[in-house]
């Protein structure tokens, strides 16, 4: 695990700000802009995928049982599987209730 | 090639140094008075002499785009360009020098539009003068020549790994023949070792560059910045004295010519230098106690050097050759004056302004510009600036 961003000095930054630390975007939390997130009914979902294709961020998994489910660590609740699904499964469901 | 000495066009000569120091990959559009440079330099790939990829691109965003990626990889890195063609590939210009690829660049200076002009002046400059590139100026076609190779050596040196522009005046030195010594192509790759980047983008050693910055870390990437372009000066002076330990022609971050025993220097930074030495030389046969002091290094900017020429002296006119709207003046007078600002017997400045888009200053006219400035000094006239020769 890499030094949180506000602790890094001057000195610790490799020339040119390179990111010597592949993939450590996942180290940065993003669902903690969320406002709101998709709730999934399972008894309409028909698995086709495409709020897995249309996700943003790569939110969305896929469960074992075949349906898929948002990644809450790293959803920001754009709402955009909600949109695109076909048969209307996901619901935004407000943080605050 | 065997050392040898010839009458060669100065963009000639620059392109030939850029095939000397045997170049990777080389992107650029052509733009007056740049093309020259870029022309020959296509000429020398296509026919062969050069094993490089020359990259036709279709503007001067993507000429610095191809550079920014080719050095990215530890490819050697060339490209040059002009005015218009400068502001067009200021975004990349920027990310360059944050992203601390060596990319070394000829930059004949030319004004900005508008009115469009083809002709000299250090506006362009001076538009990207905060973009954390090194900026070395040069007064003449041997100049020119040699300062490609010592480009490459501060750029791509370990300890520095910033891009450096080489600023050479448009069509004053450009399109001017001059004799120019070439070195040996043995002595060249001596001095010019292959590029050895720590975090070349390669397959096998997977880094990211250029990525998102969070206001917890912007700071931090700044300040390491601004440490590695101090840095870079000590590397910058050895590049030089070994230059001119192998050559004979030295180079210092700031030149002077009869200063030591002067009361008044006129200041030059380009190839006014040339004129104004020999303007000094006639000054002196008069009796007046003037000197010259030329800035070769921009950035970094070298403070103690300029300093150690400066303090004493009772005043400086210094010439530029842009204009701040709007500011304090020129903006060499304007870095010299906050240079001398408080130090015990800091010379005042007269500032002109003075070539702007290529209109000729003569002799005649530097003339008048030191007596005039020597005037102006005595009677305390130092603030702001003269838009020498305008009419009205």
């Amino acid at each position: 695990m890499a030094k949180p961003m506000d602790k890094i000095t001057w000195q610790e930054i490799e020339t040119g700000s390179v990111v010597t630390e592949i993939g450590n975007a996942r180290q940065y939390e993003t669902g903690s802009w969320r406002s709101e997130r998709p709730v999934v009914d399972a008894k309409l979902c028909i698995k086709c995928g495409v709020c897995w294709l249309f996700c943003p961020d790569s939110s969305v998994k896929q469960a074992e049982d075949g349906h898929f489910e948002a990644d809450l660590v790293y959803c920001k609740g754009c709402g955009i599987c909600a949109k695109e699904c076909p048969v209307g499964c996901i619901k935004m469901v407000s943080e605050e209730g | 090639m065997a050392r040898t000495r010839k009458g060669i066009e100065v963009s000639i000569a620059m392109a030939d140094a850029v095939a000397q120091a045997n170049v990777d990959v080389i992107a650029a559009y052509p733009i007056t008075p740049q093309t020259h440079i870029v022309e020959h330099l296509s000429e020398i790939v296509a026919n062969g002499h050069l094993d490089a990829e020359y990259v036709p691109v279709e503007s001067e965003h993507s000429a610095m785009s191809v550079c920014c990626g080719s050095a990215a990889v530890g490819a050697r890195t060339f490209t040059s360009t002009s005015s218009q063609g400068l502001a067009l590939m200021s975004e990349i210009f920027t990310i360059a020098a944050a992203m601390r690829l060596p990319i070394v660049m000829a930059l004949a200076n030319r004004s900005l539009s508008s009115p469009l002009s083809i002709w000299n002046d250090h506006s362009d400059v001076m538009s990207v003068r905060d973009a954390g590139w090194i900026h070395i100026f040069v007064e003449n076609g041997q100049e020119s020549y040699d300062n490609v190779f010592t480009a490459f050596r501060i750029a791509e040196d370990p300890d520095v790994m910033l891009p450096v522009a080489v600023n050479l005046d448009g069509f004053i030195l450009t399109h001017m023949i001059e004799p120019v010594i070439y070195e040996d192509d043995e002595t060249i790759r001596k001095y010019l070792p292959d590029v050895k980047m720590k975090n070349a983008l390669h397959p096998d050693n997977p880094v990211s560059m250029g990525c998102f910055g969070m206001p917890e870390i912007y700071t931090e990437a700044q300040m390491n910045r601004e440490v590695g372009v101090q840095n870079s000066y000590k590397t910058i002076l050895k590049a030089w004295k070994e230059w001119g330990d192998i050559t004979g022609r030295h180079y210092h971050p700031v030149e002077t010519y009869k200063a030591d025993d002067a009361e008044y220097c006129i200041v030059t930074m380009g190839s006014y230098g040339e004129t104004a030495m020999e303007v000094v030389d006639s000054l002196r046969k008069e009796g007046e106690k003037v000197g010259v002091i030329k800035l070769r290094l921009w950035r970094p900017f070298p403070f103690e050097e300029f300093r150690k020429a400066a303090l004493g002296k009772k005043s400086l006119i210094v010439i530029d050759r842009a204009i701040s709207f709007g500011g304090p003046g020129g903006p060499v007078a304007s870095e010299l004056r906050s240079a001398l600002y408080g130090q015990p017997g800091a010379p005042t400045i007269v500032n002109y302004i003075a070539g702007l888009a290529g209109r000729d200053v003569a002799r005649a006219d530097f003339r008048n510009i030191i007596l005039e400035g020597k005037a102006k000094a005595a009677k305390g006239e130092t603030d702001g600036f003269t838009l020498y020769g305008v009419r009205g």
